[in-house]
């Protein structure tokens, strides 16, 4: 009788588990037709290689998914969900709703040899909880068929980078584009100043709450952005306006120049630009002799801890850290493999991303993942009000202290 | 008749008056002609800037096909019909029931219990935010349809009891006292007598009710997440997203997603209206 | 016979009532209690709560965002009540019988039935200083157009002109229908009586219209305290938490991209709710007084 009853449960338990081994969940966050596509294929790559496991994939537009979120990680959290590393993980890892893949760090080929220069920005309390996708390069992206009629060379120093705006100016072409009506684009103008101002170890000391912002060091560097405001170097209304939106006047050559990352230069095509007109260049020097620390933010994939199925999870992630499968994925996204071996492609603007990035002093993974979410939030409303009006310099860095008091206690 | 009948006034200001009506309506409808104007424009006048001149071409049936086929809005109207019409149906039931208990009876609780329900309607959305999100992540009721019918209908039980309350109290009571008197069960009087008298103040409370609940914004943001339970409001947020700069799309997404309270209202103008403005005359 | 009738009677209350009564008290009264209860902690949503008495109280008041929020949630009620008179004017200009009134009637109407979203959403593109109509307006006359929604000093009244829009059609439709009712002989009495125009507006017909106008202003009041839809889709509270109002905040506070904090959220939502009890209190105080009248 027992031999019998304990058969049945193994049966029954068998079937319990194989009901979940072979099913994977998973939620991704980019709606947009060339990202989707890419994500797709990878998916569709896996099930081939794996024909035993079926994969149920729903994507949220990118904005939507960021409060989707903190609810499903909780309540019927997916197999894989997709998601941003260093302090934008952070209230989940804390909240104990990631699962630690420090095992799979440890064993996979991949994982364990050729991530170490994004290994830190996965890593929180000495584990590491996610596998990076893919990350991209910040810089200035360019007109290069209207530098070429003005004559102008890509900047490479402060005062060249000033020259080049006045006569961009001067010629009737507004320099700069940004729109700041999602906050985040404002912060990146921000953390590119500082990085050059201050360099690296001051402005994660920023981010992490060990200097002010009342700083001299961070008024120095609000100075520098003062000298593109006041002239007017950047583009009319910007406060309305999205990203894409910004793109606009790029397009149409209103405007000269924008501080972006790699994922702008398809929209920027899809607005009617062809490869030749645009081209990149890193972020000039300030402080001359300052280690150059780049922006890299990094996109990652993440088990929640409440997943069903971790086993086939685990398997997807090693699947993803082949170099292979990165190399196709960043070719058709246009960004970079975060694999130290995978090939890149080559587009022009990858390499030189691939070039600005794997000789940067220092990888920033952007104010709003480095800085903690309240903070992150009172900051950029801070630069967004500063470009607007900066005469209200003294009371907007006073009013960031006051928060990063309340944040960092 | 007050302002004085335009009957009575010079012919000059009787063609005055005519020819300022329709002229009056499109400067006040004018948002709605511009937009729609937007959602039958093609995407190449969009991206060259032609957005409130002549069109070059008329793209009605693309782009409003478009909107379907490019993204989910098939799934975020069937989500809100899912959403809609059971709510309508509990919260209408719902007040039916209690809306006759506080007409036809008098207990000591009745006027706090109806001033309850009226104060519950008034609520600022937020001071509820937090808790029934907790509520219905902890039940499994999150991102479901049912979980946000439920919410719906108790939330607009309270405004559906008060004009259920009010309607049948308006009703003869005689009608109830000689069933009572006859021996009537009271299950039975409400069935079968009060019931059928009240159909007028139930068309009018469906239309208002789903033209609330189609409309609702923030519970739909708050309590759903995917695109499997997703109504068409939140939808168009994301829609607004997605198409981002495609405005003839997202334009003929709002259309979309305007439609169908405007035809209930359309449809069934007197009972909108008597739904409305019941309380706004006496008598 | 009569004793079990009187049982009955006194029980089917109670029936009939618990339905309607469990929902509303699930869904709407205890998460009143619930996010005061919350207001004391502090709580990310996702881990343990920390109970921490007032301090958030403490924090709101040095806070500038909730001052911000708090003015503009003034000028949304003294600027959104506008649409009572407004409706009335539009209601007036309506009350004739020529044909097809109906159909003007009830398209001016429209703008109520359409989803406060659809309606944020073509107001932000009317004002869109480089291809909306507004922007168009200005360049015609030869001015720089100016970004409704990208100025501080413009935001917010951008945003409650549409909100308005709506709002003015259901105060409009309340009048149309009050002035239907309003009693014909005491209009033609004051007429004899040699008043006209605005002083039988004012003596007679307004007094008469007391009902639609308690309406339209206790909805109308509400709605500008409460509202959050127009500020979601449009501005997001920008540009810099400018067009900021209390709803939104606590929203943003809460549940929003980098807001995880619920306590705090929670004890905006109770200053809120508090501000309103005012009002409702008020308005259901009136409305007692007008039953006890009616009895």
């Amino acid at each position: 009788m027992k031999k019998i009853l304990a058969s049945l449960v193994t049966a029954a338990s068998l079937t319990v588990s194989s009901a979940y081994a072979g099913e994977l969940i998973i939620i991704y966050n980019d709606l947009n037709p060339t990202p989707k596509a890419a994500f797709e294929k990878v998916v569709s790559d896996f099930e081939a290689a794996n024909p035993d496991i079926n994969v149920k994939l729903s994507i949220n537009d990118r904005e939507a998914h960021k409060p989707a979120i903190r609810n499903f990680l909780s309540a019927g959290p997916p197999d894989i969900t997709a998601w941003y590393p260093g302090n934008r993980m952070g209230p989940f890892v804390d909240a104990g709703l990631i699962e630690d893949i420090s095992d799979l760090w440890a064993s996979d080929p991949n994982l364990s040899s050729s991530f170490e220069a994004i290994k830190p920005t996965m890593t929180r309390d000495g584990k590491q909880w996610g596998v990076p996708y893919s990350y991209y390069q910040w810089g200035i992206y360019y007109r290069k068929d209207i530098f070429d009629k003005m004559g102008i060379a890509e900047p490479k120093t402060w005062s060249e980078f000033l020259a080049a705006c006045e006569k961009l100016k001067s010629g009737g072409v507004t320099p700069i584009t940004i729109g700041s009506k999602y906050l985040w684009t404002a912060a990146g103008v921000f953390d590119y100043l500082n990085l050059r101002t201050n360099g690296y170890d001051v402005h994660n000391d920023l981010t992490a709450g060990k200097i002010a912002y009342t700083d001299d060091r961070i008024r120095a560097t609000f100075a520098k952005w003062e000298e593109l405001v006041r002239p007017g170097y950047f583009v009319e209304n910007h406060t309305s306006m999205s990203w894409q939106e910004a793109v606009a006047p790029f397009a149409s050559g209103d405007a000269a120049m924008y501080v972006m990352g790699n994922f702008a230069v398809s929209v920027m095509k899809e607005a009617g630009l062809s490869q030749d007109q645009i081209d990149y260049f890193p972020f000039p020097e300030i402080t001359p002799g300052m280690p150059r620390a780049e922006e890299a933010p990094a996109d990652a994939l993440f088990i929640p801890s409440g997943a069903k199925n971790k086993d086939d999870a685990r398997k997807f992630l090693a699947f993803v850290a082949r170099p292979d499968v990165l190399s196709e994925w960043n070719g058709t996204i246009g960004q970079l493999p975060p694999h130290s071996e995978a090939e890149v492609s080559e587009d022009k603007f990858i390499q030189q991303g691939m070039a600005t990035v794997s000789t940067a002093a220092g990888l920033a993974q952007f104010y709003d993942r480095d800085a903690p979410a309240e903070m992150a939030k009172a900051g950029m409303e801070g630069f967004q009000e500063f470009m607007v009006k900066p005469d209200r310099l003294d009371a907007i860095l006073k009013r960031l202290d006051k928060v990063q008091k309340k944040v960092y206690k | 008749m007050f302002p004085r009948p335009i009957e009575h006034a010079p012919v000059s200001r009787r063609i005055i008056y005519q020819v300022m009506l329709p002229i009056s309506l499109f400067v006040w409808l004018l948002p709605l002609l511009a937009i729609f104007m937007t959602s039958i424009r093609s995407a190449k006048d969009i991206n060259s800037g032609n957005v409130f001149g002549w069109p070059s071409s008329f793209d009605l049936f693309a782009n409003y096909s478009g909107v379907f086929i490019r993204s989910n809005a098939g799934q975020y109207f069937l989500n809100s019909i899912w959403i809609t019409v059971p709510t309508v149906a509990l919260s209408i039931s719902l007040a039916c029931l209690a809306g006759y208990a506080l007409a036809i009876y008098k207990f000591r609780a009745s006027v706090p219990l109806f001033f309850l329900f009226i104060a519950g309607n008034f609520v600022p959305f937020q001071i509820l935010m937090v808790p029934v999100r907790e509520l219905s992540v902890q039940t499994g009721l999150y991102n479901t349809v049912t979980g946000l019918v439920l919410f719906h209908a108790a939330f607009q039980t309270g405004f559906c009891t008060l004009f259920m309350r009010n309607f049948i109290r308006a009703l003869p009571f005689e009608l109830i006292e000689s069933a009572r008197i006859d021996g009537v069960k009271e299950w039975h009087i409400f069935w079968y007598l009060v019931l059928p008298l009240v159909r007028p103040a139930v068309a009018a409370l469906s239309v208002l009710i789903f033209t609330f609940v189609w409309n609702d914004f923030f519970w739909a943001t708050v309590l759903t997440q995917g695109e499997s339970s997703k109504p068409v409001t939140a939808g168009l947020n994301a829609l607004n997203g997605q198409f981002v700069s495609n405005w003839h799309l997202v334009s003929a997404a709002a259309i979309l997603a305007a439609m169908p309270p405007v035809l209930m209202f359309f449809l069934m103008q007197k009972h909108f209206i008597a739904g409305l403005t019941l309380g706004a005359t006496k008598g | 016979m009569r004793s079990g009738h009187r049982n009955s009677l006194s029980l089917m209350p109670v029936l009939f009532i618990a339905p309607a009564l469990l929902f509303f008290v699930v869904y709407v009264i205890l998460p009143i209690f619930q996010s005061f209860f919350i207001s004391f902690h502090e709580w990310d949503g996702l881990g343990e709560m920390t109970w921490i008495g007032f301090d958030h109280y403490v924090n709101l008041l040095d806070d500038d965002r909730f001052y911000t929020s708090l003015k503009n949630n003034l000028l949304w009620l003294v600027f959104y009540t506008l649409s009572v008179p407004a409706g009335l004017f539009i209601a007036l200009y309506l009350n004739q019988t020529v044909t097809g009134i109906r159909l003007y009637k009830s398209l001016f109407f429209f703008p109520f039935v359409i989803s406060q979203i659809v309606v944020g959403l073509i107001f932000s593109w009317f004002y869109n200083p480089t291809f909306g109509v507004v922007g168009h307006v200005f360049e015609f006359f030869g001015a720089a157009p100016p970004s409704i929604l990208g100025d501080e000093r413009y935001v917010t009244y951008g945003i409650i002109v549409a909100g308005l829009w709506p709002q003015i059609a259901y105060c409009m439709i309340l009048y149309l229908t009050g002035l239907n009712n309003v009693a014909t002989e005491q209009i033609e009495a004051g007429r004899l009586d040699g008043a006209k125009g605005w002083r039988l507006l004012w003596h007679v017909v307004l007094p008469q219209l007391w009902p639609a106008t308690f309406l339209a202003i206790v909805v109308t009041v509400i709605g500008a305290l409460r509202s959050f839809d127009m500020i979601a889709i449009m501005t997001q509270g920008g540009p810099y938490g400018s067009s900021n109002v209390l709803s939104y905040y606590m929203y943003e506070t809460a549940l929003s991209e980098y807001g995880y904090e619920m306590g705090y959220g929670s004890a905006i939502a109770v200053v809120l709710f508090m501000i309103m009890m005012v009002f409702i209190i008020a308005f259901l105080w009136k409305m007692y007084q007008d039953e006890k009248d009616w009895r």
